[in-house]
């Protein structure tokens, strides 16, 4: 078992004729996913290495049968391709791209609200694995293994460390996501905490987080009430300055609020496993988990 | 991206906020006879600075006569402000705002926000103005009011006439503090903020409520389909370093450190920051070169981490997920030919391709600390520097 993800995943690309569209995509191939369409509004009827453009989301699913997307559209369009997806009800949408206005996400996120077909990961983030079966997304694919091991990130190249710790260790995942690094996403570390808790093939969780906002917090208090399994946290960002945006638009303190040793402090009290050093994540596990 | 007090005032005039009568001045001359304009027997002179706090610090004069009018704003062109904000190095001041002063009678605090664990636009308030709002937040925070706008229609007449009621207004004053809060709505969708805060919103002895200062912050995502706001964007409030790096596509935040830092992805850049400092040194910089770092990139990046007559050392801290390390060496072999490092270079690479990049440093020749691990690295790069 997994979350979100598996062998069956069937996958639609919007803006698999785009440069990083058909690049990702063929990685994704090539690690055995399950990329059934493109789409690219105007590009109907044409095909990238054999797999069909369509038009429409819409018309993509109904021919395909696909529940997933991953979408690579420019940010000036983006919110409006999420939101074709979500009309489509497909299952799962998994936002890659960087950029997007954060008026047009909280629009796109009141949408999302109103419905529960469809959820959204990301934007801004590298997708989402279950290691041997499926990949969706921007992730280097040959430093994961398959295991026990949730990873749940706000980050990209962090996360990718702390896989590669965990796979140096011999502790394979289940599935690891990135949630993504704006202010507005779709999916929360609750949401994915929940699903972890359920998936009998996890056996212990990891959260990445980072300054800014307050959803580490919040599941602090979600961890607190509702996970058993144990939890393995580390936030970035102890050194930044208030004030600045440290690259990711949701990696901010603003206010005094939203600081590393404020989340640790509140992840400590829910019994989360905190890992002081980013160098550290593996090893805290293997310790957790008596390896 | 931030702009100046007197930028923030014109946009909230073009929505109808009442703002006191004023103009931006370069000159004490020029500041003299702006208040010679604006009329009347009582002047504000205002540092134009991209921080706050700055009353403490001789940013904010009252002015009694139009002499010292031009003598205030003789005294603050120029100087350097430090303001709480502004960290001990300061700001330098280059135009001052000249505006008419007004009898007041009770300050407030007003702003609008985008709430992020609502997923909505929140408004907060505060009879309590012209305070840090954190301040009233710790001491009194029965005296914070807050509401969300449920949809992007914005808020509800009943939202806001209970907001202005539990502020303390009646009457015409009640109404122009609904209107107010509306028109900010409006100035936060259609201009893509990210925050606006007034503070302090002033009532005066006439009954009127002006805005007596104003700060917008706006998405910088969202600043392709505002031209007329990156108009604003005043270079001279930025760390030029930091200004360099977005010509470049870089993330580049300046610190107070020695040991400069260049790694991909912002939470790998953040934690880079943090080991330094677990390892028992200081960063100089975040820099994150972003995904998809170019020959070229890797070069700039060098170029404004050595641009720091601070930095002692240099740690790269590379994990190739799609970006391939014999890339990122041979970028690094290219920097180092194009731009004089003498200062202790430090690498750790992982990821794709890592055998070949490592070999590619190795087989250079060039004096290079090689690192296995980030903690590896961080160590290396603070015994450097000893």
């Amino acid at each position: 078992m997994s979350i979100l993800v598996n062998k069956n995943s069937k996958v639609i690309v919007q803006g698999l004729t785009g440069k990083e569209g058909t690049f990702h995509a063929r990685q994704c191939v090539a690690y055995g996913t399950k990329v059934v369409a493109g789409v690219t509004p105007g590009k109907g009827g044409e095909s990238v290495d054999g797999i069909p453009v369509f038009n429409s989301v819409k018309e993509a699913k109904e021919k395909t049968g696909a529940n997933v997307s991953m979408i690579f559209v420019p940010p000036r369009f983006a919110a409006a391709a999420i939101r074709e997806a979500t009309d489509a009800e497909l299952d799962l949408v998994i936002c890659i791209t960087e950029g997007i206005p954060a008026l047009d996400m909280l629009k796109t996120k009141q949408m999302l609200k109103k419905q529960n077909k469809t959820r959204l990961v990301g934007p801004n983030c590298p997708g989402v694995i279950t290691p041997g079966e499926c990949k969706i997304g921007i992730m280097p694919a040959h430093i994961h293994k398959k295991g026990k091991v949730g990873v749940i990130s706000r980050s990209g190249t962090l996360t990718y460390e702390a896989v590669d710790q965990l796979t140096h260790l011999g502790l394979g995942q289940s599935t690891c996501i990135g949630i993504g690094g704006d202010p507005v996403i779709g999916t929360q570390f609750v949401d994915l905490l929940a699903l972890f808790e359920k998936d009998p093939e996890t056996e212990a969780i990891v959260m990445i987080g980072e300054i800014g906002g307050s959803a580490e917090e919040e599941a602090a208090e979600f961890i607190k009430k509702n996970v058993s399994k144990p939890v393995i946290g580390f936030i970035a960002g102890m050194t930044a300055p208030e004030g600045k945006r440290m690259g990711h638009a949701g990696a901010i303190i603003a206010g005094g609020k939203g600081t590393a040793k404020e989340k640790i402090a509140a992840l400590k009290a829910a019994g989360v496993h905190i890992s002081q050093s980013p160098a550290d994540i593996g090893e805290t596990v293997a310790k957790v988990l008596g390896r | 991206m931030k702009i100046h007090e007197y930028q923030a005032k014109e946009i909230l005039s073009q929505y109808q906020v009442a703002v006191p009568l004023g103009k931006v001045a370069h000159t004490p001359e020029q500041a003299k006879s702006i208040a010679r304009e604006v009329g009347g027997n009582l002047w504000v002179v205002k540092a134009q600075i991209h921080a706050g706090g700055r009353g403490k610090g001789g940013g904010v004069k009252l002015a009694r006569s139009l002499e010292e009018v031009e003598e205030f704003a003789r005294t603050m062109i120029g100087m350097t402000l430090v303001t709480y904000q502004t960290g001990p190095e300061g700001i330098k001041v280059n135009k001052v705002l000249i505006e008419k002063g007004h009898a007041l009678d009770k300050e407030y605090y007003l702003a609008l926000v985008l709430d992020r664990s609502a997923e909505k636009i929140s408004v907060i308030c505060s009879p309590e103005g012209g305070v840090s709002i954190e301040e009233v937040a710790k001491k009194t925070p029965e005296k914070i009011f807050k509401d969300t706008a449920e949809t992007l229609e914005g808020f509800k007449p009943d939202q806001l006439k209970a907001l202005a009621q539990k502020m303390g207004f009646s009457g015409d004053v009640q109404i122009q503090f609904q209107a107010i809060v509306a028109a900010l709505y409006k100035t936060f969708v259609e201009k893509d903020a990210s925050l606006l805060e007034i503070n302090p919103l002033v009532s005066t002895k006439e009954g009127k409520l002006l805005a007596l200062d104003a700060k917008i912050n706006f998405d910088d995502n969202a600043l392709y389909r505002h031209p007329e706001i990156e108009t604003l964007r005043d270079f001279n409030e930025e760390d030029p370093k930091e200004v360099e790096a977005s010509k470049f596509n870089l993330s580049y935040i300046h610190l107070d450190g020695n040991i400069g830092c260049m790694v991909n992805g912002a939470g790998l850049a953040m934690s880079t920051m943090d080991i330094i400092k677990l390892a028992g040194g200081e960063p100089a910089n975040f820099l994150d070169v972003g995904g998809g770092a170019t020959q070229e990139k890797v070069m700039e990046a060098f170029k404004l981490i050595l641009s720091d007559k601070n930095v002692k050392a240099v740690m790269v801290n590379i994990f190739g997920g799609i970006m391939r390390c014999d890339i990122i060496a041979r970028g690094i072999l290219d920097a180092v030919k194009h731009v004089n490092i003498n200062v202790p270079l430090v690498v750790r690479l992982e990821g794709t391709n890592v055998d070949e990049g490592r070999k590619i440093l190795k087989d250079s020749g060039l004096k290079i600390i090689s690192a296995t691990t980030m903690k590896d690295a961080a160590q290396k790069a603070v015994r450097a520097i000893q």
